[in-house]
């Protein structure tokens, strides 16, 4: 597993290589790259406490999906639009389980992880609010059973 | 019992600081009691940790319920919810 909260941009194809080829049995990678919308904004997190709330995002996917690797790269401090935020990518041997540990961690990653944005509009910068149907995002997840693959 | 402060985001450019090193009142044992000895502080803390005011809050790095008991030395964090990814 490999997680990073950094300022420097990422190189979404660097990281998807690197997973792919980790494994033999590796067949498939996920993978969801975030990008600025519209504004620039500045990102603020929790040192410390970052890291160690994506690692056990990261072990619940892996709890109910097959889970081979992954990467969660998530930047801070000042970005433009147009810029990427953020990239979580899976590595499973089959479509199905990459996909939804995919989509799983994402999901979590805006409830549970300490960042927060501060968009820079024209009439002035103000924090941005958190939206409910992140929370009802994740919440879906609950009891949600292992899907077929 | 002192426990360590920390505000971030919103919340932190409200209060105007990082944190403090606080030394809790007796009774206050929860992050529930916490918060409601903060906003009795008045001022920016009073607005800050209203009722109805969105905060979380995270005890030694990990996310907990106002329910959540304190104990000395313990890294408290109080933050508005999180809007990452």
């Amino acid at each position: 597993m490999k997680v990073s909260v950094q300022r420097e941009d990422f190189d979404l194809s660097a990281e998807v290589k690197a997973l792919a080829g980790g494994s033999r049995s590796i067949g498939a990678v996920a993978s969801f790259v975030g990008v600025v919308r519209e504004v620039a904004m500045t990102l603020e997190h929790y040192p410390g406490m970052t890291e160690s709330a994506i690692r056990k995002i990261v072990e619940d996917a892996a709890a109910r999906w097959q889970v081979m690797d992954c990467t969660v790269i998530h930047r801070t401090g000042e970005l433009k639009a147009g810029e990427q935020i953020v990239l979580v990518a899976v590595a499973s041997a089959h479509r199905g389980d990459a996909f939804a540990a995919c989509e799983f961690v994402m999901d979590y990653l805006k409830t549970r992880a300490p960042f927060w944005k501060k968009e820079h509009r024209p009439e002035g910068a103000r924090w941005v609010e958190a939206r409910a149907s992140d929370d009802d995002a994740a919440q879906r997840w609950q009891g949600a059973a292992k899907k077929a693959v | 019992m002192k426990v360590k402060l920390l505000f971030f985001a919103g919340l932190r450019e409200q209060l105007g600081t990082l944190g403090e090193e606080i030394e809790l009142p007796g009774g206050v044992s929860t992050v529930a009691a916490l918060r409601l000895h903060l906003e009795s502080r008045g001022g920016a803390y009073e607005k800050a940790f209203s009722e109805k005011a969105l905060v979380r809050a995270a005890i030694n790095q990990d996310m907990v319920q106002p329910t959540a008991r304190l104990k000395a030395g313990d890294e408290v964090a109080f933050f508005p919810p999180v809007t990452g990814g």
